[in-house]
This record gives structure tokens, sequence and C-alpha cells, in this order.
């Protein structure tokens, strides 16, 4: 379970299907029906192309670790030292996270290395995607 | 802007640098629009336009007692100065004012009156960065240099020569917080704040503000100052979110301000003989080198090891001491432009001899926003 005190996140209209889906264990992006293309954060159109016409689906959840920093300093909700980090996709988009089930230290965190989501519940309404070490090889779970 | 059309007449930091708790933020606004008015020879009522940020304009015109006509409340992070520069030029240039008056105050250390609005949690931030843990830019601004580091082998050791590089020019400026010289390894040894980022590798917070006086160039034999003339200027912004900038290596703000800036001074790098990228945090006058295009993609590092940027070498960088040694209020920008004008009158504590185009470019937010201005003291 996450520390209490963490900055809690209010979902907006055009954000509520990315909510509702971690709540419901799965990591939702959304894709633009014109152009193809797959983007992150939400919104109700595609920042490619200015379309509409854009669907929700459910993303693998995997992707590899992009860059991160350990902070070494107290903040509500955390105990230092803690890693803030940024994770891509395999569908593209990039966001920022937490790794858990790991090390904290620049030995265990190594740029690139798998990592798939794991959720976790803050609250009724709120459940973070957090992501761990991944535990798939060759893309099937271990 | 035609180059050499627009001139800076009055520049002045506020009185005192560091810790000054006896004025709140909009006092220090006054405080350094006063000197710059004192600076320029001019009285409120010569005023007509007004730019700003942290305060409102409305606010700064009230209290300083202004009548504008022309009014820019640009507030992109800390370079939103060099923009309202740039924007000055165009409405000067245009006929919507005569003289503009740009300030900056911010109690960043005591916090006097200070003015920061927090992040809405409905925003994006707020939802998709703020849950996982940053705090302000020491953990934010930073998260891109990982990546770097793996792309281009930029080492600890070279991202700390950025700071001790810096600390040799402020060691000749006596209004810089810090001074005394320290090595790479001082740098690697001084506290972690958000590895692979050290103390020494973050900015000072510091009390203080700036302002600006412009004006067309057929006006500037008028001002008791020698003219510093602008030659060109660009600004963008990318994303208030630095975990979606397009390329973690490479700022696109800084990519379409800093060309935007040359081409219009009708310059190439080679005539530039004096430097300001600010500097939060280390990595950014690496990043700025770059996207400048002074050097190429995973070269800035070594071209400030190699000492190039530093007293003595062929393009002096960050001659005030930089954001990491001379002061940092929070919003840089100003104090970067102060150092320019300096430089550019020749009169700069670390001055370089004949000098005579600057650049100087500003970054707001975490890799958010971007403007870059081009000075000369040579007339058109």
């Amino acid at each position: 379970m996450p520390e209490p005190g963490r900055a809690r996140p209010q979902p907006t209209p055009e954000t509520k299907h990315f909510w509702d889906g971690t709540r419901a264990g799965e990591l939702r992006l959304q894709r633009c029906k014109a152009c193809t293309q797959t983007y992150f954060p939400p919104r109700p159109f595609c920042p490619h192309c200015a379309s509409r016409d854009v669907e929700i689906f459910a993303a693998s959840g995997n992707g590899r670790l992009y860059s991160y920093v350990i902070h070494h300093r107290p903040v509500p909700g955390f105990t230092p030292p803690y890693a803030i980090a940024v994770v891509e996709l395999d569908e593209g988009p990039r966001m920022m996270t937490n790794i858990v089930e790991c090390p904290q230290t620049p030995e265990a965190l190594v740029l690139d290395m798998p990592v798939e989501v794991a959720f976790e519940r803050l609250d009724d309404e709120i459940t973070l995607p957090l992501f761990r070490p991944a535990s798939r090889i060759n893309g099937e779970r271990a | 802007m035609r180059p050499g059309s627009i001139a800076i007449v009055g520049a002045a930091e506020t009185t005192e640098l560091g810790r000054i708790p006896e004025l709140s933020q909009i006092g220090l606004h006054a405080d350094a629009a006063l000197n710059a008015m004192q600076d320029a020879g001019l009285k409120p009522a010569d005023i007509d336009g007004i730019a700003t940020a942290g305060e409102t304009p409305t606010t700064v015109a009230h209290y300083l007692g202004l009548t504008p006509k022309w009014v820019d409340g640009t507030a992109v992070g800390g370079c939103s100065f060099m923009i309202h520069v740039r924007h000055a030029a165009a409405a000067l240039e245009s006929g919507l004012c005569n003289t503009v008056l740009i300030t900056h105050g911010e109690s960043g250390r005591s916090g006097v009156a200070r003015t920061r609005p927090p992040v809405s949690p409905g925003s994006l931030a707020g939802q998709f960065e703020q849950p996982y843990g940053p705090m302000g830019p020491p953990t934010l601004f930073t998260i891109p240099v990982l990546r770097y580091m793996k792309t281009y082998g930029l080492t600890d050791e070279q991202l700390a020569m950025v700071a001790v590089v810096q600390r040799e020019w402020a060691a000749m400026n006596p209004r810089a917080t810090f001074r005394d010289p320290i090595t790479v390894a001082d740098v690697l040894n001084s506290r972690m704040i958000a590895y692979p980022f050290r103390l020494l590798q973050c900015c000072l917070v510091t009390d203080g503000g700036g302002a600006l006086i412009l004006t067309r160039a057929e006006r500037a034999g008028d001002f008791p100052q020698k003219p510093v003339y602008l030659l060109g200027t660009g600004e963008s912004v990318e994303t208030p979110m630095v975990s979606q900038m397009q390329d973690f290596t490479s700022s696109r703000a800084f990519r379409v301000a800093g060309p935007t800036a040359f081409a219009e001074a009708g310059i190439s790098h080679a005539d530039v003989d004096h430097l300001m990228i600010y500097d939060a945090f280390a990595h950014l006058p690496i990043y700025g080198l770059e996207d400048l295009g002074f050097v190429g993609r995973g070269e800035a590092a070594q071209f400030i090891w190699d000492r190039n940027t530093a007293p003595g070498g062929r393009l002096p960088m960050n001659t005030n001491g930089g954001g990491l040694s001379y002061m940092h209020s929070g919003m840089y920008g100003m104090y970067a432009l102060q150092e320019s004008v300096r430089q550019m009158r020749g009169i700069a504590p670390a001055q370089v001899p004949g000098a005579e185009i600057s650049v100087c470019h500003g970054v707001g937010g975490m890799f958010a926003a971007s403007g870059t201005i081009i000075m000369t003291n040579q007339a058109a």
C-alpha cells in the first residue's frame, strides 16, 4: 500500500476513463482512428492531427525504464530515498511513475530494463499505475 | 524586429542580493524598478509600457504609479523576462508604446509575500506527475539527465565540472553568493539531493530582483548609459510536464527559440563573444550549448571540460557565476539578462575584453518554455 499523504490526482471528465481503468486493473491509453497515433496523457482529441475520432484501449502494461531521479529528501507519502521515474510503454507514450518491488538504487534501477504495471489502490476512487521489474520471459509471465 | 532598432537604456538589479527579509516580493520588484529608472534618468511618468511575471502587471504598475498603454503578463517561468524583451521590442517597433519597463522580484529565500500557485490536483501535472512524489525543480528538471548520460556517455565528473567552472567566474564577482573555489571532488562529495544531482549541481535559493527599460534605438542617445541594442530574439514553449518532453536529451523549446534569435540577428556562432545559458541545474548549459548549435549533440560536456567556457576560454559563459553560484531567486532569467547588459556596457565584474555580441538564453518551468535574446553594443 502507498503511504498516506501523497498527492492525490483529481480526475476530470476528460481523464475519467483512465482512472476508471486503473481501478479495474487496466492501463487505458487513447489512439487516434484518423492517424493511428497512440497518445498520453488523456484528452478527447488527437494531439498529432486534432481529430476528435479517438478510441480508448487497454494497453499491455509493459514498458521499459526510460529515466529517473532518486530523491533523498522527505516528501509527504514517501520515505527517501525513492525513485521518481519515467517509463516508456510498449505502445509508445511515456508516463511518470514510481518503481516498486525493487531497491531504490542506481545499481538496481537500470535504464531500459523491462517493467510492468503494478496497480496500487490509494482509495475507493483512485488506483495509481506504478511499475515493477518485469517478470515476463519472452513476453510470457514467468 | 529589425536588428539594432531597439535599445536597452536602463538596467539594474535590487540594491541587495541574497537574503533580503526586509522586502516583500512586490518590494523587490519596486527596488529593482526604481534602480533601473535612476539608471536611465527616468520617472514613472516617462514609462508607458509594463511587462512582468510573478506579480501581475496590474500590481506592479499600480505600486509604481505607472499609467501604461501597453501591458504584458507573460508568465512561463524563469525565461518570462527574455520573452518580455521580445514582446516589448515588437510593441516598441510598431509604435504601441515608447518606453517599456520590465520588472522581476522574488523573495525566494525569505519567502516574504511570495506568489507561487500550487499545482491543481485536476491539472494534467496534478494527475499524472504529482502523485509520484516530485518536490519542485530539483526532482523534475533533473529527470531527463540519466537518459542523456546513457545516450551520450556524459559522466558524473563532467556534470560536476559545470559547477566548478562557474565558481571560477563567481570568484571574480563581489556580488556572487558563493565565491570560494571548488573542485570536481567537492561537487561529487556534496550532499545527494536527487540522484544523480548533488547539492553543488543545484542552484542557490536567494532573494532579489532586476529591471530593464527599453526604447527605440533612435532615442538611445538621450539616456545617460551606453545603449545596448537588440539584435535578435526568440521564444517557444513545449510542455508543462517534463515527463512528456519529446526528447529527453534536447529541449524542443530551446531548438525553436535559439535559432529564431540567430536568424533574426543574422549572425553565426563564431560572432558570439559572450554567452549566458540559464543554469538552474548543472545539465542546462550542456543542453543549451547543443540546442543553440554552439557544439554538436553530445559534445557540450567535453567542450566545458576543455575550458572553452571558463575564464580565458573562447566562449565565456555564465560570467556572473550563474544560478549555481551568483544568485537564483526562482526565476533567474532576469539576472542572466542583467549580466549580458553589463558585459555589453563593459562594466561586468568579470568583463570579457572587447565583447560586442552577447547571447542570453533562458528556460522556463522544467524545459517547459524558452526565450533567447541577442544583444550588441554596436549601433546598427
